[in-house]
């Protein structure tokens, strides 16, 4: 945490962890994401299901969603932004288990002209606008949205965070905190990795052609209030440059997230 | 990092939280002052907005008493007293509103800092570039305080939330008025000692009854703090150890007393018909 993490986030109010972290968690479900979701499911949990409304951690989640930033005027009118974008939101509310209070599962799906791409996050807003994601497609991660986030779905298997760690280096990208976590042995494992800058589109395209990687996405900063890089907007489809991140979608049914999405809940 | 380190720091609290970040680099030093004077800024225009403005939040319990007490008579003849309680609530209610804020260090507690510092500042005729390191000094307190707790209502009860915001508040102000790194330790924590054990109950979850004029009392204490300090008053539990205390009376607080709105003034029957409305 820094100085600027302190007095800040600027935002819209009301609340710096049921709006803003609301936001940013939302955010980055959104990034996660190659395409704007056509529909998305948000299972509130503890504080976070109790004091939605008077929070507007609804509206906050809708804005994340459909890219704002947590001091973006239209975050008050995020429902009726959604509406014209096509995005259709459920909230359910559910207990998550031994989570943080303010703890919510953001799973997204569709597309523009019929995509699928199904995306499920689960995080938790720690307080004065911060944010801790533990769980994406059911596979335990650990990644704050303060630096930059690269997540790699891969087949377990011997050598792949070695491989990873050297594209990295040769990148010049300096490792924060890594961590890996897999379903079950010879299966499928999930990475994610925090990086002090972005990787570069070579990098990327280069991680995402290993056959052993299934899914691969580039998740930018949200802490810092600068504009993401590539980042998604509410009014058009995400930029070429977040296409070519696009990891590999294995369509071998390997990757339907929707079954694990409670494994791996701390 | 723990107050006990920066209490032996000679010199402002400022000079010890900017070498910690920048480490030296002259540029990200530059860099870090120059986000802190936009910080500023935004929370300067989120005072002056919310002064002018007197419309109702959504459910319509606040709004209007930031501009009410700041266009009141001053029947106290206490000037800076009446200042620091109507820019806090000016903070609050523009938060309440939805308008554009900075939380410092979190929404429901974002007038307490400004409405202490801007109200002070004003009062002496100081200006706004004479309050970025004070602010730093700010900053660095509520990191200090978070390495020990989460620094939120859901957390610790408001003595987590605006505790924090009122020791980073006094530990500001004493660095405007000259206070030293060892002065400004001892307002923060005698801020912090004497917020311990207050609950968050907001009034239908909304952040609205009882924190905007909760920003306007601890907003007061935070002053009162920093004025103890200066005259060499000093915490006599060591701030450490202060900072312990308000983590483990925040967990002992029942889930009903932590933002989930179903305790204290949430949960009267005026609280509980204000919640039912509003669900409709
Ligand atoms: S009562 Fe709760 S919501 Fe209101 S300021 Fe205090 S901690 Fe924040």
């Amino acid at each position: 945490m820094g100085l600027l993490d302190v007095l800040g986030p600027v935002m819209v109010g009301p609340s710096s962890s049921h709006t803003a972290g609301a936001c940013r968690l939302a955010l980055l479900a959104r990034h996660a994401r190659l395409t704007p979701p056509s529909r998305a499911e948000l299972t509130l949990h503890g504080s976070f299901a109790k004091t939605a409304r008077g929070h507007g951690t609804e509206l906050a989640l809708v804005a994340g969603l459909l890219g704002m930033m947590p001091d973006d005027p239209r975050l008050p009118e995020a429902h009726d932004h959604a509406a014209a974008a096509g995005l259709q939101v459920v909230f359910r509310t559910a207990d998550l288990g031994d989570v943080h209070p303010n703890t919510v599962r953001i799973r997204t799906e569709g597309g523009p002209d019929g995509a699928t791409e199904e995306v499920a996050l689960t995080g938790s807003s720690l307080g004065g606008g911060l944010v801790r994601v533990f769980d994406v497609d059911g596979f335990r991660v650990e990644f704050r949205g303060g630096l930059h986030t690269l997540l790699v779905r891969h087949h377990d298997q011997p050598g792949v965070i070695a491989r990873v760690a050297r594209v990295l280096a040769d990148d010049a990208s300096n490792i924060a905190t890594l961590h890996c976590a897999r379903k079950e042995r010879g299966g499928e494992a999930m990475m994610s990795v925090e990086i002090d800058r972005r990787l570069s589109q070579p990098a990327l395209d280069y991680l995402a052609h290993l056959p052993y990687v299934h899914w691969m996405r580039m998740l930018p900063e949200v802490l810092s209030g600068d504009p993401p890089p590539a980042g998604p907007h509410d009014d058009g489809p995400a930029p070429a440059r977040a296409g070519r991140i696009a990891g590999r979608d294995t369509g071998d049914g390997r990757d339907a997230p929707s079954a694990g999405g409670e494994e791996g809940a701390p | 990092m723990t107050f006990d380190e920066l209490a032996r720091h000679p010199g402002p609290a400022s000079a010890f939280f900017l070498e910690r970040e920048t480490r030296g680099d002259a540029d990200a030093r530059d860099a870090l002052l120059a986000k802190m004077a936009e910080r500023l800024a935004a929370m300067r225009d989120s005072v002056d907005r919310g002064l002018t403005n007197d419309a109702k939040s959504r459910t319509g319990m606040v709004g209007w008493n930031a501009k009410g007490l700041h266009q009141a008579a001053d029947l106290l003849d206490a000037p800076l007293l009446k200042r620091v309680q109507a820019y806090a609530m000016a903070v609050n209610e523009e938060n309440a509103r939805m308008g554009r804020i900075v939380a410092a260090p979190t929404a429901g507690s974002a007038g307490t800092l400004p409405g202490a510092l801007f109200g002070v500042a004003d009062h002496l005729g100081r200006s706004d570039e004479e309050l970025i390191l004070p602010l730093i000094t700010a900053a660095g307190f509520g990191e200090i305080i978070s390495e020990t707790m989460f620094i939120a209502g859901a957390s610790g009860g408001c003595g987590a939330e605006i505790g924090p915001s009122a020791s980073m508040a006094a530990a500001a102000i004493t660095e405007l008025l000259g206070g030293d790194a060892h002065a400004a330790v001892h307002a923060g924590s005698l801020a912090l000692m004497n917020t311990i054990g207050l609950v968050c109950d907001p009034v239908g979850g909304y952040v609205e009854v009882p924190c905007v004029s909760r920003n306007a009392f601890y907003s007061v204490h935070a002053v009162a703090a920093a004025q103890l300090a200066l005259a060499g008053l000093e915490s006599f539990i060591p701030p450490d150890e202060v900072v312990g205390a308000m983590a483990s009376v925040g967990r002992m607080l029942p889930p009903e007393l932590r933002e989930t709105g179903e305790g204290g003034v949430a949960d009267t029957p005026t609280g509980r018909r204000i919640a039912l409305e509003m669900a409709k």
